[in-house]
């Protein structure tokens, strides 16, 4: 079926950047899908609503602040507290090394750091869509 | 339980997803919507149109609020271009609604265009329905910020908010082009910046010359950032609905636009039939190959496409 992958990009935590969050839904839009921009310091509950009424395809989520590790996990649990099992959960932002492992464990798909290319991202979208 | 079962009882996941299917033509939910469809009608539409960056967004989570103190519950269809080059879009309305999304009795969608004209998409026909099943009161569509001919919201909503902005150049044009046909409620919105007033002279003076009888539009000024005269507005786009059930113009408005979309639906499926056949046995492109060598007339094209249908 030829439908548009939509993807919820969202910035949780209290940084106020979100050039990062907007040049990857950009670059999500070019690649053919529907991004649907939330802006700046959405709480986890706010993101997964959100997510819930746009019934996406995936919720990307960049950070910089470094609340990651309380962040990420948390969209992931209320996600799956609401039933819902067929969306992609991956993250961007500044993540050292050693948070990788955990943050996989808690069922962020992928992470990506600032170096990746957009190009990746949008080829991870679209080979582990869970849908 | 399946999805039509669920959406009746309320259950937002359904809703969403009924939504979902309807934007990729999944011929499932049609057949859901046909069985639910008499328990729709109670939601009352409100368009909501104007210029790009007008502040249709901000203004429509603050008029949503006021709707949320009275006990209403709110669906917002919120809609956006998609890049007819990718297909991809960015849905940015939201970022304006934020403080609704944790309210349980609002539900807001954003939609891309898909390829529609007229500032809708194809699928918003469907989601008003579906919203309206689901339980809102009332439904909010804003459309994407809309120039001449974009004025596909008439054919849907009960009522149409223009929303206008102050010392835009071409505000006049937007009038004359036929944009103030449309319009059963106007806002000056921004009207902390100048020129407030000279605007809404501006539209009075127009609606002086068009020939309306019992309802003139009024024209509000706020500022839907500050929220000033957001009760107001609100106020008013409730007196027109007031004005079209007491004189029983909302049965035929509602009489006008379903036959308008009863005869859209079966365009729409008149297409794809030739369009399939006609791709599928590769008939389009000989008959293309044959008009450009002359060997052929495009009206006689014409007419073998449809003779396949027929058949
Ligand atoms: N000064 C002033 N700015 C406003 C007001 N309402 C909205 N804005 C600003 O106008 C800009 C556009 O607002 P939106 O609500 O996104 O406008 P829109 O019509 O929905 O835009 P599109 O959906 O892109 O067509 C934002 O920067 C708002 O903050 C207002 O009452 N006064
Ligand atoms: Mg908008």
């Amino acid at each position: 079926m030829d439908r548009p992958i939509r993807v919820l990009v969202a910035k949780p935590g209290l940084d106020g950047h979100d050039r990062g969050a907007k040049v990857i839904a950009r670059a999500l839009r070019d690649a053919g899908m529907e991004v649907i921009y939330t802006g700046l310091r959405q709480t986890p509950e706010q993101i997964v609503q959100a997510a819930i009424q746009e019934d996406v395809d995936v919720v990307a989520m960049s950070i910089l602040s470094g609340a990651h590790n309380h962040l990420f996990p948390k969209v992931v649990n209320l996600l799956r507290e609401e039933g819902v099992d067929d969306v992609l959960v991956i993250g961007g932002g500044v993540i050292p090394d050693e948070d990788m492992p955990g943050l996989k464990e808690a069922g962020i798909e992928e992470i990506f750091t600032p170096g990746t290319s957009t190009k990746e991202v949008v080829e991870f979208i679209k080979n582990n869509l869970k849908r | 339980m399946n999805l039509g079962e669920r959406l009746l009882k309320g259950d937002r996941r359904a809703c969403a997803r009924l939504i979902t299917m309807l934007e990729n033509n999944d011929d499932q939910a049609i057949n859901i919507l046909k069985d639910l469809y008499k328990h729709s009608g109670n939601a009352y539409v409100i368009g909501i149109t104007g210029a790009p960056g007008s502040g249709k967004s901000t203004l429509t989570d603050k008029i949503a609020k006021e709707f949320r103190k009275k006990g209403k519950k709110v669906g917002i269809l919120a809609i956006d271009p998609t890049s007819p080059f990718t297909g991809g879009a960015i849905l940015g309305d939201r970022i304006r609604m934020n403080d609704l999304t944790l309210d349980k009795n609002v539900f807001i969608r954003s939609m891309g265009t898909r390829g529609s004209l007229g500032g809708m998409s194809r699928a918003t026909w469907g989601a008003v329905k579906v919203l309206d099943i689901f339980g809102m009161d009332y439904i909010f569509i804003e459309t994407v910020g809309v120039g001449q001919s974009e004025v596909d919201i008439v054919k849907i909503a009960d009522t149409v908010l223009m929303v206008m902005v102050p010392n835009l150049g071409d505000d006049i044009q937007a009038i004359k082009a036929g944009i103030m046909e449309i319009a059963d409620v106007f806002a000056i919105n921004k009207s902390d910046l100048d020129g407030a007033d000279r605007t809404k002279l501006e539209i009075e003076m127009n609606l002086d010359l068009s020939d309306q009888k019992e309802y003139r539009p009024p024209v509000v000024k706020v500022s839907a950032r500050q929220s000033e005269n957001i009760g107001e507005l609100v106020d008013k786009l409730m007196e027109h609905r007031k004005y079209l059930e007491d004189t029983g113009k909302i049965v035929e408005r509602r009489k006008k636009n379903i036959r308008l979309e009863i005869m859209k639906l079966a365009e729409e499926e008149f297409m794809r039939l030739i369009m399939n056949k006609a791709l599928g046995e590769n008939l389009l492109e000989d008959l293309v190959n044959n008009v450009v060598l002359k060997e052929m007339d495009p009206y006689t094209a014409k007419d073998r496409l449809i003779e396949l249908i027929k058949e």
